[in-house]
């Protein structure tokens, strides 16, 4: 509180209202795409042509949110994002938990591994995060098909757990860094084996990190396009991809409010998870940027 | 031999070997085969003749190779400045004990979670001179209004450089606010007793010694625009024409649908290049700084 007082005479008066400006203005900024794609999906054809982008809807309804559900056309099919809808599920939800639990025991392991050349293999590892995919795409493309995988569901998901893997790596190292020695060393002297410290004593003291970056691997494998466009096969197309097919299909076109309601079906769930776990967000945005 | 598992079971090793047998064969085994092909004359097809740099030369020929990367400097140079610089004022002001801030921050933070598919699309809707904002002011009463960026081959890439603004200062805000509420209360007291005006207090010492976080945000956002290709893909598909083409895009395009294998991998490993080169300074000084 005092800190408040101190800091604050700083700001004259005019500074302080400026500021209010500034920072009101900025989330107008931010707010408009999102305000624009809502309010027009929620018009008819009539309203949109009529070309005020930022009028309320007159008579708001659902019927282009249905449309974009249901009946959309990709251009292959229409069938609207349901089917992209379920892919970006099946493809998500063990590609998080996979990459999630394996990058904790490697993270834990490099943790409690002493070698000499620990901090090359680190850098090496630490670069690997920085690695443009297009100087790895071919070779992965070749090595999942000589092993009966690429565009196929399996594929998909190795390829998300695989390219996740240095990144949620390193995130758990850094965590399992700074927790005390005398935890694993204990769990030792009564006979646990790695595995066993690791998944019985690690594990459960660890459920804050691993929210944080279950969430950043939810966001990221989500909002994947390019992964999913090459490596998932037509019958796994995952949303965004169909989205995208969607909004530049020829016939789509001419729907612009069919086409922002399938946006904003395919950016609920990651903006539901933001919503909901803002603060380990926030916190895994903070741990991976400044550390990673 | 069980004894010998046992004991393997009980060590971290095995666990660490499986880790880097997948990071050596996914992707230093994937750029060195990369690199081989680049060596070669593949087109459709892979051939396994080397024939050295020709696909670089090619690669240095070609004019859309040429125009991507002006374009990724370009959007590159604005992109990084203008996130760098939003970011940082909006931490500013955010550190300024506002009221709301939680709501402020919340707001600005949100198109990280959105995907850059998404927020291609939005902005591509929201500056379209038919439907979107020219066409809002025309109908409400400014006739000459234009603002057809999108369209326009010299001015297209600017629009993606709004949108990735959009997307990305939220991230720089939350990393350098995170270093803000950091710094010590006590050199805030001798500020405040010095009498330095807050805004040089910002400019001359609270920033400079904030430099290995705004580094380190330089270094994600460099890696984004290297990486930029959804947004592009999203708003405008490389065009008008080939106005907004980047280079992740002309690989992508060169390795599956114009499938010629051996300038993709060349094109592919000059973007490589061009990431190690830029982050080896930010990697020594972060070496340095650890040890």
């Amino acid at each position: 509180m005092t800190v408040v007082a101190q800091t604050s005479i700083f700001l004259p008066r005019a500074a302080r209202v400026g500021l209010y400006v500034f920072l009101t203005v900025s989330a107008i900024f931010f707010l408009l795409p999102l305000l624009v794609v809502v309010m027009n999906s929620l018009k008819p054809m009539a309203e949109i042509r009529q070309g005020n982008l930022l009028a309320l809807p007159v008579s708001p309804n659902l019927d282009s949110w249905v449309a974009a559900w249901k009946t959309a056309c990709t251009g292959l099919e229409c069938a609207g994002v349901r089917p992209g809808l379920w892919n970006s599920i099946k493809i998500t939800v063990p590609a998080v938990v996979i990459s999630t639990l394996a990058g904790a025991l490697n993270g834990y392991a490099l943790a409690q591994w002493k070698s000499r050349h620990a901090n090359v293999i680190m850098l090496l590892v630490t670069v690997g995060l920085f690695i443009p995919y297009q100087a790895m795409l071919y070779p992965t493309v070749k090595i999942l098909s000589n092993v009966g995988l690429f565009r196929t569901y399996v594929g998909i998901v190795a390829v998300h757990v695989i390219f996740g893997l240095p990144y949620t790596t390193l995130l758990f190292r850094n965590f399992y860094v700074g927790v005390p020695e005398e935890i694993s060393r204990a769990a030792r002297m009564e006979g646990a084996s790695f595995l066993r410290t690791f998944w019985s004593i690690i594990l459960p003291i660890s459920t804050n990190i691993l929210v944080v970056v279950a969430i950043l691997q939810f966001t990221g494998i989500w909002n994947d396009y390019l992964l999913g466009l090459i490596f998932a096969g037509n019958d796994n197309l995952p949303m965004t991809v169909q989205l995208t097919n969607i909004a530049n299909n020829a016939r789509g076109a001419a729907n612009p409010n069919i086409n922002m309601a399938a946006a904003l079906i395919t950016a609920i769930p990651t903006l539901l998870v933001y919503f909901l776990s803002g603060r380990y967000f926030v916190r895994g945005i903070a741990a991976g940027a400044v550390k990673g | 031999m069980t004894t010998w598992f046992n004991r393997q079971a009980s060590r971290p090793d095995i666990t660490v070997a499986i880790f880097f047998a997948i990071v050596a064969l996914f992707f230093y085994g994937s750029i060195a085969w990369t690199f081989y092909m680049s060596l070669t004359r593949s087109t459709l097809l892979p051939n396994y003749q080397i024939i050295g740099f020709d696909q670089y030369v090619k690669l240095f020929t070609n004019h859309r190779w040429l125009i991507s990367c002006l374009n990724m400097v370009i959007f590159g140079v604005l992109y990084i400045l203008g996130t760098l610089a939003f970011g940082m004022l909006l931490a500013v002001f955010c550190d300024r004990h506002i009221k709301a801030e939680s709501l402020f921050r919340t707001i600005f933070l949100y198109p990280l979670a959105v995907s850059l598919i998404v927020t291609g699309l939005s902005w591509r809707w929201l500056l379209d001179p038919v439907n979107g904002l020219q066409a809002l002011m025309r109908s409400s009463g400014w006739e000459s209004f234009t603002f057809d960026w999108l369209t326009r081959p010299d001015r297209a890439i600017y629009t993606i450089v709004i949108a990735g603004i959009w997307h990305s200062a939220g991230l720089v805000m939350v990393i350098v606010l995170a270093g803000l509420r950091g710094i010590d209360t006590d050199l805030w007291k001798a500020i405040r007793m010095e009498g330095i005006p807050v805004w040089r207090a910002y400019a001359q010492i609270i920033f400079p010694g904030m430099r290995p976080v705004i580094a380190s945000c330089v270094v994600l956002l460099m890696s984004e625009v290297i990486r930029g290709y959804d947004l592009i893909i999203a708003m405008t598909k490389g065009g008008p024409g080939i106005s907004t083409e980047m280079p992740a895009k002309f690989a992508v395009d060169f390795y599956f649908a114009r499938v010629n294998l051996g300038l993709a991998s060349a094109a592919s490993i000059m973007m490589l290049v061009l990431s190690l080169l830029l982050l080896t300074p930010y990697f020594i000084s972060e070496f340095r700084r650890r040890t």
